[in-house]
Parts: C-alpha cells; structure tokens; sequence
C-alpha cells in the first residue's frame, strides 16, 4: 500500500500495537492500526475514551509509559522506525520533529518556571542558538501564537496566564523547532468555545505557515469537520474507519460511525429530532469481544462478526472502512456499498 | 406552550452570589452572579450557557440552595426560598434536586446503589423500608438499570450506568424541578445522547421540569424551550432555543453562537465566525459598565460606565445591551 516515491509521506505507521501488561490482565490499547500522513494533512483520529486515540498517540511519540509498550508493528518517519530507536536517539526526533500539545496546559506547564524559561529550555535542548537567540527566539514564539506584549509575558509563570493564553503557550513551545508534525490531543477540550475557535485557527494557521502536518485526536465531530482534510475513526483499539473529512460525514460506511453522527444534535427550526443514541456501553479492553469490536452494539452485526474481526475494504481512492458489510457475500444493507478487502487484521 | 399552562414555577429575581476572596492587592469580592433575573415555566427546560466562570454553575446551586444567596429572591411555587432557614428548607429539598456533572465524584463511594437512591426517601420518611426498596427497584428499571445492580458499590459501572443512579436518586423524592448541572458533559458521544433522550422521556412522564446548566450549545438547543445567555455573573440575553440561535441580538451571544464548531465539512463556520478578541475577564471586584464591553466590538463610550438592564425587545426575548437594535447585521 505504501508507495515510496511518493515524497510527500512522512509518517508511516503500520499495524501498530499498543499493549499494557497489567497485574489484572493486558489491555490491548492499540491493536494493529495502520495510516499514513502527508505533509500539510490535518488527520483527525477520532473515537470515545478508551478506543485508543490517546495511546496511538503516545506511541508516536515513544512516550508510552510502564507497564505499556509498543508490542507491534512499526512507526517510519521519513524513513526511520521510531519503534526501533533507543530513548535517547527518539530525544532527537521528540520535541524537535515531533511535537505535542495535551489537553490540559495546566498540568503540561511546569508551574516554577516562567514561561520563558520553559520555551527556552526546548529552543536551546534541540538547537544551536545561544541564551540571548534563543530569549529573543522566545518573544518571536510568543508572538507568532498571538500573545500580546511577549516581552513582559515572556517572564510570567503558567498561573499568571489565561487557560486560552496557556495552551498558546504550549503551542509556542511545541512550534519552537519547526516540527514536521504536531500532535494535539484535545487541544481545545478544556477550553470554551470561544476559545476554542481561536486555537485551532490559529492551530491550522501555523500548520500552513511552517509547512507541517497535524495529527488531531478529539471526540468533536464538529472540531473534526472544521479543520481536519482527513479522519480516522477508531474503537476498540481498532481503526473502523478511514477516509476523507467529506467521505465520514457525508457517506458513513461504517455502523459506528454513522451512529456517532447520529447521535450529535441536529436542530432546524421548529423541528427537535429525537437524538438516535448507540445502545450498549464501550468494550472492556481487557477482555475485548472476539471479532469486530463494535459488534455487541451493532445493529447491523451477523453471525460473522462475532467471530473475526473484519479486513479494511478500500470503498474508492479515498475511503475505507473495517466492516462485514462490505463484503461481496454480504446481505445488502442500504447505504453499505460492496468492494475489495486490502487489509486483513491478523 | 399555550397561555394557561404558563405559570412561573420558578422566578429568580435580582439573584446575587458573591464570595470573599483574597487578592494579592487584599481581600477582594467574587461576584460570582450579579443580580439575574428569569422565569421558569411548569413543565419547560430551560437552558443556561455561557463559557467558565460566568456563574452558570452558581446560579444552579443558589437555587438549590446549596449557597446561601447574597441577595435577591428565589420564589418557588409563591414561595421565597432566599430567606429561609436550612429547617424551613426542607419540604423544598424534596420538590428541587440536583443531577451532578461528575458521575465519578457525586455518587459515595461506599454506599451500595439501594443506599444512594433511597438516601434521600429516608430523611424525607417517605415510606417503609419494604416500600423504598421496592421504589429502589422500579427507579432503576426506569433509567434502564437491573433490580440486581440495587445491591453493587458505584465503581462497578460505567460513566454513564454512574449518571443514570444519579437521576434515579433525583427521581427516587418525586421533585418538580430538577437543576441539571454540566450531566452528560463528562460522557462519551454515544452515551451522551442516551442519557439526553432518557431525560426527556422523564420529562414527559413525570411532568418535570428542568433548568440545564451547559456549555455544549449544540445539545442546550435540542433539549431547551428557551434559553438564557450568561457573562460574568449577568444575564446577556434570554429566548425560545429556535429564535436564540436564529435571531441573536445580544453580540456576545452572537459571537458565542458562531463559534460552534459544525459537524458538517461542507459547511465551515471559520468564513462566518466572529473571533472574539482576548479572554473572559475577572468576576472579581467588577466595574460598573457592560460586562462585555471590553471585548465588544460595538462598544461605546456609555457601555462602559451604564450598566445595560434585562429588557424585553419583542414578545419573549430579552437582551441587556444599550445598542442591540442598532447593532443588526
């Protein structure tokens, strides 16, 4: 599925697997997600708690914690296997091509240091520049994310900051190396919502500025449709759905997906329609059902999706989907097309 | 709604909460909600958003009286519950209660379910043990739980089995008005859309009515007849859900409104939105004026020393701005 000439790759991740060997048993995080990313992709992975967007994450950026590991499959960036690289080789590509924000600026800031201090440590751990370039890169940051007066703010600790003005902050400091790619994970969660369309404007803005790519984990399927050109759904530590931002909101083919989009509030005037809720609760990853995931709260489960997981079938060139459905044998189901299966879970 | 079904069940008037503080500059007034005014009908939900720290929560747990109000009144039912004391409160605890937003921190930890939801039966005595056990049952089958989860301990559910013990609880006193604070804004998508339908299914059976505190405006217009916009421990605006979100007129709500990321890719709000300059100022000590004005765009010279009133622009719509009229575009 990779093609190599195709220089615009630059992430590469192939059935990857995220387990964490626990004393009640291994959750199986992640299991075997492929994707790629495209320099100036906005890739939205999608998914409730526990469907293993966050950990994907992590994964990324080698910062999976004891008792988890990276027990499968492999991550390239530009080339290089991430999940092959000793700690201290991933300190080069961390923070430096590789970045992140996290949901809560508060606890992501360390409170006794300024703000300075901080965005000069990471200036300074990944380049050349000396204590007065990298102060006077500090302001540059400061305000390129939109901070007024950085001068003075440059010497503010977290807590003299604004939630909005924090995770700009986190934004200066995750930029400050020119990062091919920016990981946020919920970026704007914790923010309102006025707040929030300052962040990610100011997010994608950056992104087109410094010619990098944005990988966005969120549950907002409207943060979603507005800045992201490619989603990925995820449960169960699975991927069941990856396509373009059109193809997932305009032609689910997936029974999750279309039951997330049902499940959000669409008012016209004069009109409530009842919410379509997905009954059931998420799997247990512990002990996570045999086959498809999502099939204890499928409406549309038979018999065999109970027993295997279904492949990816590639429903055009820039839609796939993990469902039986898709099968050629498969009973017609509207909306469901038929294709090719291009990927088989193990 | 029609006219005779329009008694007030709730009026809140000039309701203010402040709280001492300390400031590095000394001790400082929190004016938390700063004299609010609005009506809630018999049978209708009635929403209340705005961003953190503009009171909305306050003003939830002041009509509970869980605080002490700082002034104005709470009349419910013809009754002012502001002054009364925690003994004269009683019979009222049992007509007004609560859902949480945490499912996690407002269920104790080590009480079984049967405990949690016949809590609030027993300090009322409203029946035998025999009768709130079987009251026990029935509130759990009702929010779509199983008579055998009466006797398990909360963290053997999930967030959202978490948040349907605590409306069983809600329901277990018959109240008449239930104060939903932030209740399905700590469960995932799915779940939250379940719990909003079996609130509404309540709704209808029990004849309850409802004032949901959330910040989510998209589920706020599906569940809500009307709404009230807040700022800073103010009222912005108030009206039917439909006629907010198509007519706003106050430009906080309006900026507020555009902001709404939509779940539809062909329909970007980035083009329409209005960027609010900077973040929701302090509550401490605030200074007389519109609240707003700082960040207003249509600011004016008297929205900063006048304090704009509540008042009634067309049947049912209420905006607190010297300028709304003008402002329409």
């Amino acid at each position: 599925m990779i093609d190599m000439s195709d220089n615009n790759l630059i992430l590469d991740v192939k059935e990857l697997r995220t387990t964490f060997y626990t004393h009640m048993g291994n959750v199986q995080a992640v299991r075997g997600i492929t994707f790629q990313l495209e320099q100036g992709d906005v890739l939205g992975i999608v998914g409730e708690s526990g469907s293993g967007k966050s950990v994907t994450a992590m994964s990324i950026m080698g910062l999976v914690d004891e008792p988890g590991r990276v027990s499968g499959g492999s991550i390239h960036f530009l080339g290089t296997d991430l999940t092959k690289l000793s700690d201290s080789d991933m300190n080069e590509y961390r923070g430096k091509e590789i970045s992140m924000i996290f949901q809560d600026p508060m606890t992501s800031l360390n409170p006794v240091f300024t703000i300075g201090n901080q965005l000069i440590e990471v200036i300074r751990r990944h380049t050349d520049l000396d204590k007065d370039q990298a102060y006077q890169r500090a302001i540059e940051l400061l305000r390129m994310v939109g901070i007024p007066e950085p001068e003075t703010r440059i010497k503010h600790y977290p807590h003299q900051f604004s939630g909005g003005m924090r995770q700009r902050a986190m934004i200066a400091m995750a930029i400050s190396c020119n990062p091919k790619i920016l990981i946020a994970d919920e970026p704007t969660t914790a923010l309102d919502v006025t707040i929030q369309a300052q962040i990610l404007d100011l997010m994608v803005r950056l992104k087109n500025q410094l010619k990098s790519s944005i990988i966005l984990i969120t549950h907002d399927l409207g943060v979603v449709s507005e800045v992201c050109n490619k989603v990925i759904v995820m449960y169960g530590g699975m991927v069941m759905e990856k396509a373009s931002v059109f193809d997932i909101f305009d032609d689910p083919q997936h029974p999750y997906t279309l039951g997330l989009l049902k499940s959000i509030p669409k008012d016209v005037a004069g009109e409530r329609r009842r919410l379509v809720p997905i009954d059931g609760t998420p799997p247990d990853l512990l002990k996570p059902p045999t086959g498809c995931p999502f099939s204890p709260r499928c409406p549309y489960a038979m018999g065999v999706c109970l027993r295997e997981a279904a492949p990816l079938y590639q429903l055009s060139e820039t839609h796939q989907a993990s469902c039986w459905l898709h099968h050629k044998g498969a009973p017609a189901v509207e909306g469901f097309v038929q294709a090719e299966e291009v990927e088989r879970h193990e | 709604m029609n006219e005779e079904t329009r008694t007030p069940l709730l009026s809140v008037r000039n309701l203010k909460k402040h709280f001492h503080t300390n400031t590095p500059k000394g001790p400082a007034i929190l004016a938390a909600v700063d004299g609010i005014d609005f009506d809630i009908y018999k049978g209708e939900t009635f929403g209340l958003v705005g961003e953190s720290g503009c009171g909305k929560t306050t003003t939830g747990r002041t009509i509970a009286r869980l605080y002490h109000p700082t002034d104005g009144s709470i009349i419910f039912d013809g009754q002012d519950l502001a002054p009364l004391s925690q003994r004269e409160l009683q019979p009222y605890r049992k007509r007004i209660q609560m859902i949480f937003q945490d499912p996690y921190a407002s269920l104790n930890t080590r009480m079984t379910v049967t405990d949690i939801i016949a809590e609030g039966m027993r300090v009322h005595k409203l029946g035998t043990d025999a009768e709130m056990q079987e009251k026990v049952f029935k509130m759990l089958e009702r929010v779509g739980l199983k008579r055998e989860h009466a006797s398990r301990y909360p963290h053997e559910f999930s967030g959202g089995q978490r948040q349907r013990i605590g409306i069983a609880r809600s329901l277990a006193v018959d109240p008449e008005l239930i104060i939903c604070d932030e209740p399905i804004s700590a469960l995932d998508v799915s779940i939250q859309a379940q719990v909003v339908n079996m609130l509404e299914d309540l709704q209808k059976e029990y004849g309850l009515t409802y004032l949901f505190i959330a910040h989510d405006l998209s589920m706020v217009r599906h569940i809500s007849d009307r709404i009230g916009v807040m700022y800073l421990g103010k009222m912005a605006e108030i009206a039917g859900s439909d006629e907010l979100y198509i007519h706003p007129y106050h430009p906080y709500t309006k900026s507020l409104l555009s902001s709404i990321p939509v779940a539809n890719p062909h329909k970007k709000v980035g083009d329409t939105r209005i960027m609010l300059k900077g973040d929701i100022g302090s509550p401490i000590n605030p200074k007389p004026g519109c609240r707003f004005a700082p960040r207003c765009k249509y600011a004016q010279e008297r929205c900063m020393h006048e304090t704009p009133v509540l008042r009634e622009i067309k049947p049912d719509h209420f905006v607190a701005c010297h300028f709304c009229e003008d402002i329409r575009d």
